[in-house]
């Protein structure tokens, strides 16, 4: 190859020749760069069409072309309109099919020309258009008379392509029923969807809020629950800040979508130290901090301080704040408990919750000292009454100020709320522990 | 003469690559890197975060707006950059086509004139 031509033609690598005997894009590259392409892509077809199951059944459809397409001639330069367009045509020359079939179009041609790059460049895929197609299909999958499993599942369907066995493993049912479930959701979903007009500025805040939850809630599936398949856990979370970047992407100014994926960077960056060779997780102050992940930290930062620059905090930066803080750390000693509570105390302002209360009870403890920390349970008691942490909470505070009965009676109420086998056996070693010091504070106390 | 070689590809594709593919790129990233290194030639080399980490500073009227996100949406983000001293355009066009072609394209571009402690001066500046 002539050298300069490199650097002179806009399109120059539709046409550069393969470098070496391999083919100009690897399978595994051109399925990365669809898989990239499919949210917009799906977005603007179900508005288009208006149907979930076309939209699916066409992107399906442009995908295959693609890879015939753009293994031999090199990929298109837009990916996201090339796949709109070849995938509009298909499904209208299978809408042509049927009525044919139907006997109701005579003699039409079939349109199977190749696609037209020039064509690509007509579709005016308007930014603005397009981003709110994609909030609209997210927040399609988020509505509210969904139970929340399907509202996740639908989105890893329709959003992010993910398999039906695959979002049945991970939500830890039978595919079928999985299926059965999607099917459902998808027409729940689809009959909104057609109520769905381009937002007004009050709408599509509405609509950011829902869909930024939802995300939210994603992640959380997949780093909070314990049990399943691993792999499939950190998969949720992956996606989740995918859908968080897209979000973002598409609406770069939102302070609360930038505090969204910084919290989820944040916490994500702690994957290789949470969990055990065993599997079991591993809390926050035993973790092994070498092994978190600096880049995800540093961009988590990096999201959270342009966040703050706006002035308009909310719940997902000041709880991305908090794991900052945690992640700033080099020790766990280190960790800067005043900070902490002080943010705590912003979200319980933000986003008043009795687990909320739990948490910045906690920090206190750290900070200020375990009596301020009791104090502050006590208005939450009732509502916490049947929240394992919080017994094994109220239950170290009773520890540090050596009331160990009544530490003994809120572990044995935690042994009641059904821990798991690894939490249960530290309750009974805690229980030991409150027995011991009992009997060897006694005399003193005596 | 310095030139930039300034990696273009669309963000998030990378991440979506099987671990064993981005190996291989990132692999070449590093022999160009070790061979420039051991020249003398390698300028700096930078990967950047996402286009979402970004915000752009521009003249408005009176006042400087500070606006989140890149100075331009583009079907193509800058990723990262390379800053090599070369004797010609073939020369750094030989050194771009060392990197992993098959998802980034590369624009190689001369650099008029450089300094700070990250980039050496251009010659003769």
């Amino acid at each position: 190859m002539k050298s300069g031509r490199l650097a002179g033609e806009g399109e120059h690598w539709r046409s550069l020749p393969p470098m070496s005997d391999e083919a100009l894009v690897t399978l595994a590259g051109l399925e990365a760069i669809l898989a990239n392409a499919r949210p917009r892509v799906i977005a603007a077809l179900v508005r288009h069409f208006n149907s979930v199951d076309l939209a699916e059944d066409a992107f399906q459809d442009a995908c295959e072309r693609a890879i015939r397409t753009w293994t031999d001639d090199g990929v298109a330069r837009d990916p996201t309109a090339w796949l709109v367009v070849v995938a509009r045509r298909s499904a209208i020359d299978g809408i042509r099919k049927y009525r044919r079939r139907a006997g109701l179009l005579e003699a039409a041609t079939s349109v199977e020309k190749p696609p037209d790059p020039e064509e690509e460049l007509l579709l005016q895929l308007d930014q603005n258009e397009l981003r709110d197609d994609v909030l609209r299909l997210m927040f399609m999958c988020c509505q509210p008379d969904l139970p929340l499993h399907d509202q996740l599942a639908l989105a890893l369907k329709v959003i992010a392509g993910f398999p039906v066995d695959k979002i049945a493993r991970a939500f830890v049912v039978q595919p079928k029923t999985m299926e059965q479930r999607i099917t459902r959701a998808k027409k729940k979903a689809a009959s909104v969807a057609t109520r769905l007009e381009t937002p007004t500025l009050q709408e599509r805040a509405r609509r950011l809020n829902a869909v930024s939850l939802m995300i939210y809630l994603l992640f959380n599936e997949g780093y909070t629950a314990s049990g399943g398949d691993i792999h499939i856990r950190e998969e949720l979370c992956e996606e989740a800040i995918r859908l968080a970047r897209l979000l973002l992407m598409l609406f770069p100014a939102q302070a609360e979508v930038m505090g969204l994926l910084a919290l989820c960077l944040l916490q994500h960056s702690r994957r290789r130290a949470r969990i055990g060779e065993d599997g079991k997780l591993i809390a926050l102050e035993d973790q092994d901090r070498g092994k978190w992940d600096p880049s995800a930290i540093s961009e988590g930062r990096a999201l959270l301080e342009k966040a703050l620059r706006h002035g308009r905090p909310g719940a997902y930066q000041v709880q991305a704040a908090i794991a900052a803080v945690h992640c700033a750390a080099p020790t766990s000693a280190e960790t800067d408990w005043r900070e902490i509570e002080q943010l705590y105390a912003a979200l319980e302002k933000l986003q008043p919750s009795p687990v909320v209360s739990l948490n910045r009870a906690v920090a206190m403890s750290k900070a200020l000292s375990p009596e301020a920390a009791l104090r502050h349970l006590e208005p939450v008691a009732d509502s916490l009454s049947n929240y394992i942490y919080y017994h094994t909470t109220l239950a170290s505070l009773f520890v540090e100020t050596e009331q160990f009965d009544a530490a003994w009676s809120a572990y044995e109420r935690a042994l009641q709320l059904g821990p798991t086998d690894q939490q249960a056996g530290h309750i009974r070693d805690r229980m030991r522990f409150c027995e011991d010091s009992k009997i060897k504070s006694a005399p003193i106390v005596g | 003469m310095q030139y930039a070689i300034l990696i273009y590809g669309i963000e998030g594709v990378f991440d979506r690559l099987p671990e064993n593919e981005q190996e291989r790129a990132i692999e070449k990233h590093r022999e160009l890197q070790r061979e420039l290194g051991e020249q003398g030639t390698l300028g700096s080399v930078a990967r950047l975060m996402d286009t979402t980490t970004a915000m752009t500073v521009r003249q408005k009227g009176d006042s400087v707006l500070v606006l989140d996100g890149p100075f331009a949406e583009t079907k193509e983000q800058l990723l990262g950059l390379y800053i090599v001293e070369c004797n010609s355009m073939d020369e750094a066009i030989e050194q771009a086509k060392k990197l992993p072609l098959e998802i980034s394209a590369y624009e190689v571009r001369p650099v008029g004139w450089g300094g700070g402690t990250l980039a050496q001066p251009a010659a003769d500046v």
